[in-house]
């Protein structure tokens, strides 16, 4: 559709002009089906028609958007909204002169934060170089989940999956990173230089490329890098070198276009890393022994519980750390260190399971990091349920002890199994 | 706080493990000290091994400001360092290579960055890629060392951990998941001996075009709103937290309901 609105200077003429022969006609062509709300009438005087303003609210009443965001006249409306919706450039690049590697972290098989702004940041370099255009590959690792790599500004995407990268594999990793630059030879390597495995990752490839990498950065301008130096003491100043690990917050994640995120194959023969770290797997922790801002997986307990044991006994059997709204907290039942919220701890969960929480504004501050949010509520309106990207309407108790029963019945059954 | 990870792993007592310690920089006073993550890694190997198994190296210039930080590490309970002279500006990974190829250590523990100078944390990278040694990363705790492989536990975010088994000789490298370092007492301290050794200097190149500043404070992220009208502008600036487009099951059993949490919990994979 052509979202160019076009002028016609003449119809406007006629419009304007009430002695014109075919004033009426233009009039009622410009109006549409709808009345006009306003038009000039036979003595050269504004005439309006109020019923024709505004539109019927959710309730039967009549509103009235001055803003003129919402009108009755709906073709003008749709026009306006498909002006204001942030539209997206497509970006399409066939035969890059270059190529911007970046390997994202990517936690739970879905882009960080801290992977978009790296993204950004790889966008910016491939972008700045008159004589050619770059393209942006993302290498990752594992299943994805991140449906919209497109968005997060990705040309292409080489994805390494497959048992061999499972779990703790940097070496096996490094040799796939090995045969990406064999390939593909970008000109810079960009990691996040973060706890997640792109700390690691890059600097593992440093060493084994021999060059030198450039780390923490946090900023990039003008074929320089600036990073802290002396555990965050200093700025060091450098000439931009090929392997670049950088800081949260480096660039501005891309906003404004949308790209192609074509996969590519990743390289066919991979030589065999030599073994000598074992993943053994994961040590079960005991939740409660891990600190509230970091937990991943939150059961949180507000006014609404009554069955407090069972509460307790459901996050053991789910294996949450526990939290708990300010009520809760103030009135005794739970210790002040778990509190969520504006007084208490921000969260950064995965995934936070808020229990009988109606949703104070000071609490949802609290959970604003939060990737998903579940809530068990008997109010259908409150907003912790508009908050939720998934809220049960039932009885808290009930529902955690369904919860409890089904987890228990399937940990039997991998127990008969096994 | 409690020390349980301070008695010996058994059968450890013939394991060679050399630290790589550093001078470090208090942040709030500036003045030396002994560096934090290396005086975790020192308190890991003092549980790895006894007395004259564990042997420290530093790299580096030895000033009398600095020879009182590298003496904290002896007030930990250790008869002497190596310090191997280099001069400012020079390169130490050759230096410490060459340390590390004489002594033949079948662990070396560092900490994961030092805290002053580059600090890139690049040193154990290095050492193991030229030694052709493993590397762990973030290691939070030692289980067990038999012959030619060891058991450690390795620290995730999020306070999860995860065991490695990770073949011998190894590099290992140490951060603030590891436990505290114990006290240094001042005895031991002066007791404890520090031997100067000539070593051949390389020196470090591509750091003489960088320039070093104290650090800038960061600029802060704004909040860009795109908005076209006023009205947008002002509905993005009064916005509660609203997820939107989330599911609600209402009138729902408590099965159901639990089902469908159940579900959600699985496809994250949060459940264990």
């Amino acid at each position: 559709m052509n979202d160019i609105i076009r002028r016609d200077p003449r119809t406007e003429w006629i419009a304007r002009n009430r002695l014109h022969p075919e004033h009426d006609a233009v009039l009622a062509r410009m109006g549409g089906s709808t009345p006009a709300a306003k038009w000039m009438g036979p003595n050269g005087i504004i005439r309006r028609n109020p019923h024709a303003v505004g539109f019927i609210g959710p309730n039967g009443v009549r509103r009235i958007d001055r803003s003129g965001a919402q009108t009755a006249n709906a073709g003008a409306s749709a026009r306006r909204e498909a002006a204001a919706a942030p539209t997206r450039r497509q970006i399409r690049i066939e035969t890059p002169a270059f190529y911007v590697a970046v390997v994202a972290d990517m936690p739970g098989g879905r882009l960080s934060a801290h992977d978009r702004d790296v993204l950004g940041l790889a966008r910016q370099l491939a972008d700045e170089d008159s004589a050619g255009q770059g393209a942006v590959l993302l290498v990752s690792f594992g299943e994805s989940r991140e449906d919209a790599l497109g968005d997060a500004g990705v040309d292409r995407v080489v994805s390494f999956a497959g048992e061999r990268f499972e779990g703790y594999a940097p070496e096996q990793r490094l040799t796939a990173l090995g045969g990406v630059e064999r390939q593909h030879e970008p000109r810079h390597w960009l990691f996040p230089d973060s706890s997640l495995g792109g700390a690691e990752l890059g600097r593992r490839l440093a060493a084994r490329l021999g060059e030198r990498p450039a780390t923490q950065v946090w900023q990039i301008a003008n074929g320089e890098c600036t990073g802290r130096g002396a555990a965050g003491a200093t700025d060091v100043t450098r000439r931009l070198p090929r392997i670049v690990l950088a800081l949260p917050e480096c660039a501005e994640p891309v906003s404004e276009s949308t790209h192609a995120a074509e996969s590519i194959a990743p390289p066919a023969a991979l030589p065999q890393a030599l073994r000598r770290i074992e993943d053994l797997g994961a040590v079960a922790v005991d939740p409660s022994s891990v600190a509230l801002a970091e937990a991943e997986f939150i059961l949180s307990a507000g006014n609404g519980i009554r069955d407090w044991g069972g509460f307790h006994r459901a996050a053991s059997v789910l294996g949450a750390t526990e939290g708990a709204s300010r009520v809760a907290v103030d009135n005794g039942f739970m210790p002040r260190h778990r509190q969520v919220g504006a007084t208490g701890t921000w969260v950064t969960a995965r995934v936070y399971l808020a229990v009988g929480i109606s949703g104070a504004i000071q609490h949802l501050q609290g959970i604003q990091q939060c990737d998903k949010v579940i809530a068990i509520n008997t109010d259908p309106g409150c907003d912790m349920v508009k908050r939720a990207d998934l809220a049960v309407i039932a009885d808290s108790s009930e529902v955690l002890a369904a919860l409890v029963e089904l987890v228990d019945g399937v940990k039997k059954e991998q127990r008969n199994a096994a | 706080m409690q020390r349980d990870g301070n008695r010996n792993v058994t059968g450890q007592e013939r394991v060679k493990v050399a630290a790589l310690v550093s001078v470090g920089r208090h942040p709030v006073t500036g003045r030396p000290r002994r560096a934090e993550y290396d005086a975790r890694a020192v308190e890991i190997g003092l549980s790895l091994a006894t007395g004259g198994n564990l042997h420290l190296a530093h790299a580096g210039e030895c000033s009398p400001e600095s020879e009182a930080a590298l003496r904290a590490y002896l007030g930990m309970g250790i008869a002497g360092v190596d310090v191997l002279q280099q001069p400012a500006g020079a390169d130490i990974v050759p230096a410490l290579e060459a340390w590390l190829r004489e002594l033949g250590p079948r662990l070396v523990l560092c900490g994961a960055r030092g805290e002053t100078g580059e600090a890139s944390g690049l040193v154990p990278f290095l050492l193991a890629e030229r030694l052709g040694w493993s590397l762990v990363c973030g290691l939070a705790a030692v289980e067990s060392v038999d012959g030619d492989s060891m058991i450690v536990l390795q620290a995730l975010p999020r306070g999860q951990r995860r065991r490695l088994k990770v073949r011998l000789p190894a590099v290992v490298t140490v951060d603030a998941a590891a436990q505290p370092a114990r006290q240094s007492a001042f005895g031991p301290a002066r007791r404890g001996g520090l031997q100067r050794l000539d070593t051949p200097v390389t020196p470090d190149g591509d750091a003489q075009s960088w320039t070093t500043a104290p650090a800038r404070k960061r600029p802060k992220r704004l909040k860009i709103v795109k908005a076209t009208s006023a009205r947008d502008r002002f509905k993005a600036a009064a916005a509660k937290a609203e997820g939107g487009g989330g599911q609600v099951l209402t009138g729902v059993s408590a099965q159901a309901g639990a089902e469908a949490i159940l579900k959600l919990l699985r496809e994250e994979g949060v459940l264990r």
